[in-house]
C-alpha cells in the first residue's frame, strides 16, 4: 500500500476526511487574510523597504504554519486516543495491533500537517510577487498591489471549494468569502489608513 | 497433507472498515479465496459478522492477523471443512 492510499485508508477508517478538509479551509483562510492584512497594512504605511515587508510577512506565515501543526496534533492526538478508547471498550479488546491504533498514532500528523501547510502554502503563494521583485525579476504592476490580487483571488477559490463540498452555488459560496476578505480590508483602511 | 478449505467465522468488528473493504481485505489476504461477509447485527459502535472464507488452501494465522489488522475480534469458529490430499 502506497502512501497516498494508506493515508486515504487511515482518515477513511476513523472518518477524519471532512476534519482535514475543514483545518484546510480554516487555516487556509487564516493564512490569507493575515497576508491581506499585513500587505495592505505596509501598502497604507509610509513606503517600506520590500526586504522588511516580505521579513514580516513570513515570519507571520512560518508563525502561522508552526501554531497550525503544533495545536492541530495536540488536539486531534487527545481526540483520537479518546476515540479508540472508546473503541476498545466497545469491542472488549486490545486494538493496539489493528489499523484503528495506527491510525491513532498517524491521522494527527496528517491533519496537523494539513492545519500547518494550508496557511503556510498560502502565504508564500500570496508573498510570491514579493519574493520574486526581491529576486530581481520586474513585474508589470506593484509587487504589493499584485499580492493582494492573488490574496483576493485565493480567499474567493476557498469559497469556490467549500461551495463544491457544499453542493451549493459554488459563485455565491466564492462571493461570500471574497466580500468577507473586502470587509477585511475596508476595516483595515478605516483603522490604519488615516 | 491436512489443507482447510472453508471456514465460517463469528468476528466482531467496529463499523470502520466497513464490510466492503473489510471483505476485500481477507479475499486478498488469501490466494484463490472466495469470502462472504454478512453482517448479522449492528450496535452503536460495532457490528457482527458471519466471515465465510473458501479456497484450496486457508492460511489460518494470517486470516486471523487480517482479521485483528482491521480491527475485527475473532468470537468464534462455527465451521470449518478440511481435506486430506495426498503429497505430490
Amino acid at each position: 500500500m502506497n502512501i497516498y492510499r494508506k493515508a486515504e485508508f487511515l482518515l477513511n477508517i476513523t472518518r477524519s476526511q471532512g476534519i482535514a478538509r475543514r483545518y484546510f479551509v480554516v487555516n487556509g483562510f487564516d493564512g490569507a487574510l493575515t497576508m491581506l492584512g499585513m500587505i495592505l497594512g505596509f501598502q497604507l504605511s509610509a513606503s517600506a523597504p520590500l526586504s522588511i515587508t516580505i521579513n514580516a510577512c513570513l515570519g507571520a506565515a512560518i508563525a502561522l504554519g508552526v501554531s497550525g501543526v503544533s495545536s492541530a496534533y495536540i488536539s486531534e492526538l487527545a481526540e483520537r486516543r479518546h476515540a479508540l478508547l472508546k473503541l476498545e471498550e466497545a469491542m472488549l479488546e486490545d486494538l493496539q495491533e489493528s489499523a484503528h491504533s495506527e491510525a491513532a498514532r498517524w491521522v494527527p500528523m496528517i491533519i496537523a500537517l494539513v492545519n500547518g501547510s494550508a496557511p503556510l502554502f498560502i502565504s508564500l503563494v500570496i508573498l510570491s510577487p514579493l519574493l520574486l521583485t526581491h529576486a530581481g525579476i520586474v513585474l508589470p504592476i506593484s509587487p504589493l498591489f499584485l499580492a493582494i490580487i492573488l490574496a483576493l483571488i485565493i480567499v474567493f477559490l476557498l469559497g469556490v471549494f467549500l461551495g463544491r463540498i457544499a453542493g451549493t452555488s459554488w459563485l455565491r459560496s466564492g462571493l461570500q468569502t471574497l466580500f468577507i476578505a473586502i470587509t477585511t480590508s475596508v476595516l483595515i483602511f478605516l483603522f490604519t489608513g488615516y | 497433507m491436512v489443507a482447510v478449505k472453508r471456514v465460517v467465522l463469528d468476528v466482531l468488528k467496529p463499523h470502520q472498515p466497513n464490510a466492503l473493504e473489510f471483505c476485500q481485505a481477507l479475499s486478498a489476504a488469501v490466494e484463490g479465496s472466495t469470502v462472504r461477509v454478512t453482517v448479522i447485527a449492528v450496535d452503536e459502535k460495532t457490528e457482527s459478522l458471519e466471515v465465510s472464507v473458501e479456497a484450496t488452501l486457508i492460511d489460518f494465522d494470517l486470516l486471523q492477523a487480517v482479521i485483528s489488522k482491521m480491527g475485527g475480534a475473532l468470537h468464534s469458529i462455527d465451521e470449518v471443512e478440511a481435506k486430506n490430499e495426498p503429497n505430490t
